[in-house]
């Protein structure tokens, strides 16, 4: 394994957790190159050859194993697009944690895309965790636009967990998923904008088997002059259920816009969409004053708790 | 302990100004427990809002502890010892009953320190410690933990605006016995509950009563309940006695 710097190991702290080496499987990529790689007995790691990339297969039957696959960029003026393809098989039990971390003290922009795409196998499940993070004083952005793709069958189910709070200046984020009966989906999305960020969340999910189910929940703060976009649509083409929410806190001159969209091509399809965005509840701060903290604590405590 | 002078507080409404607080001039000393009460929109609210800071008196001066605090902040005077319990409960996202109790101790104090403030309003704490203070709890466990926020402060002076509002009337019975218990173990503090419940009234060493904004009566309890009690067909009091008698018998 290459020997990383300490920015390259703060990046994979904020992105991955990771102190170590991670446990079980994984792939470290950074500046566009893999400087750590791991396969297990169960899950196999491989570089694509026709383009930037791995394919991760996990066998059948896999049992709380983890995968890691982050990714860090410190160079800056670097633009990648990489595709990644997970093949999960029937009835494992996984999780992925993805993310990626930039570091940009140039003034050239730093960009990463990455694609993942999920084929998840009958009764799987997995847990998905994807970070994401920016930091250096340069005047080049930091530029992230995830693409990911999930194809759930019979039975599986994927929990999402998508986290931005810092430092990333423009994000377009796209995700569709396909459900085939009784697959369940669900995405919790916690996002952070400053400055002039700009970030743009966008989801359409099918579903097209009996008893599939979605559940797509955004909460969101927006500051300063940063602007946030969040389109989830569900389509329910079967006897299904179908759940989107986005909850949003404003902030100095932020700007959001949520546009929840719902399609029920069957009768027995129930879908639901839910949208608040507003600024802190001005008794919010000033029960947190009468416990003593001041106005700029309670907003902190306030923001914090609404995007654990 | 708390003194207040010539205190008035107010609004303008339709371009003319309307007093909600006339001129009121009191003090809460140490180690009382006074209740003031009387007729609704009588201004008692806004006078525990005025004691807090969460508003500010157009006219008149507040001394905590022979300190004007008049210009003191919200947090300036919560910090000097002030605690307030909100006639309705705020809700928060994410926020736990944990995370409340510990800001309100002002220490990272033990989950099992925390569900002793909770065990004490009646909520069985091992239930409510890791739940979010939102919408999925009712007004009843709402106004318990609002009120366990108070007590983990320790403050010098806890005001309490209609702790009975919105409560049932088992939650109400337990609430007398933490009010009595705050009574009992008063030391070198106070406690000043605004309410209109015979119970709580039973149980003050003082009572005011608010009318129109202005005092319109203070002194012990027993002389400012009896001529309560003879004005109670004019109304104003609730009488929840009965209820209370009530549903003991179906016990």
């Amino acid at each position: 394994m290459v020997k990383m710097d300490e920015i390259q190991k703060r990046l994979l702290r904020e992105v991955a957790d990771l102190h170590e080496i991670p446990e079980g499987a994984y792939n470290i990529r950074s500046n566009s190159q893999s400087i750590g790689r791991q396969s297990s007995a169960n899950i196999e790691i491989a570089s694509k050859t026709e383009v930037s990339g791995i394919d991760i297969r996990i066998r059948p039957g896999t049992k709380h194993e983890s995968v890691h696959i982050p990714v860090v960029l410190t160079e800056s003026g670097l633009k990648e697009t990489v595709y990644n393809d997970f093949y999960v098989g029937e009835d494992s039990d996984v999780l992925i944690v993805a993310g990626c971390g930039i570091d940009n003290c140039g003034n050239q922009d730093s960009q990463h895309d990455g694609i993942h795409t999920f084929h998840v196998g009958r009764n799987a499940k997995v847990r998905y965790v994807e970070k994401h993070y920016g930091s250096g004083a340069g005047s080049g952005k930091r530029i992230l636009n995830p693409g990911t793709k999930v194809f759930l069958e019979e039975g599986s189910a994927m929990e999402m967990e998508m986290i931005q709070i810092k430092g990333v200046d423009d994000t377009e984020r796209t995700t569709t998923a396909e459900l085939a009966a009784g697959a369940r989906l669900v995405v919790r999305e916690r996002l952070m904008t400053h400055g002039d960020q700009r970030a743009i969340s966008v989801y359409e999910v099918q579903l097209n088997g009996e008893g599939a189910s979605a559940d797509i929940v955004s909460r969101s703060v927006a500051r300063d002059h940063s602007f946030q976009k969040f389109d989830a649509k569900i389509v329910g083409n079967a006897p299904s259920q179908g759940h989107t929410e986005c909850d949003s806190i404003i902030m100095d001159e932020g700007r959001i816009l949520a546009v929840p969209g719902l399609e029920a091509n069957h009768v027995d399809s129930a879908l639901v969409h839910e949208a608040a965005i507003g600024k802190i509840a001005g008794e919010q701060l000033i029960k947190l004053m009468t416990l003593g903290l001041t106005e700029a604590e309670a907003e902190e405590q306030i923001i914090n708790g609404f995007l654990q | 302990m708390l003194e207040l002078r010539n205190v008035s507080f107010q609004v303008s409404e339709g371009g003319t100004g309307k007093e909600i607080v006339r001129n009121v001039s009191l003090t809460i000393p140490k180690n009382k427990l006074i209740v003031v009460t009387g007729p609704n929109g009588g201004g008692k609210s806004t006078l525990a809002r005025l004691i807090a800071g969460i508003e500010k008196p157009t006219e008149g001066r507040i001394f905590f502890d022979g300190e004007d605090i008049t210009e003191a902040s919200v947090t300036e005077r919560a910090r000097k010892g002030i605690a307030f319990a909100f006639q309705q409960p705020v809700r928060f996202k994410g926020i736990r009953v944990l995370d409340l109790i510990r800001i309100a101790a002002g220490a990272h104090l033990s989950v099992a320190d925390a569900c002793v403030y909770l065990s004490s309003v009646g909520l069985c704490a091992r239930d409510y410690v890791d739940r979010e203070v939102n919408a999925s709890l009712s007004g009843g466990e709402l106004k318990r933990i609002e009120i366990a926020t108070v007590l983990a402060r320790k403050a010098r002076l806890s005001v309490f605006d209609e702790p009975e509002a919105g409560i049932d009337l088992w939650s109400f019975r337990n609430l007398i016995d933490v009010f009595r218990q705050m009574r009992e173990s008063i030391q070198d503090s106070s406690i000043l509950i605004i309410s209109h419940q015979e119970r709580i009234l039973n149980i003050a060493d003082e009572i005011i009563v608010l009318k129109n904004g202005g005092v319109d009566h203070q002194g012990s309890q027993r002389e400012v309940y009896s001529s309560l009690m003879e004005d109670a067909g004019a109304g104003g009091l609730c009488d929840c006695e009965g209820a209370i008698r009530a549903m003991g018998k179906e016990e």
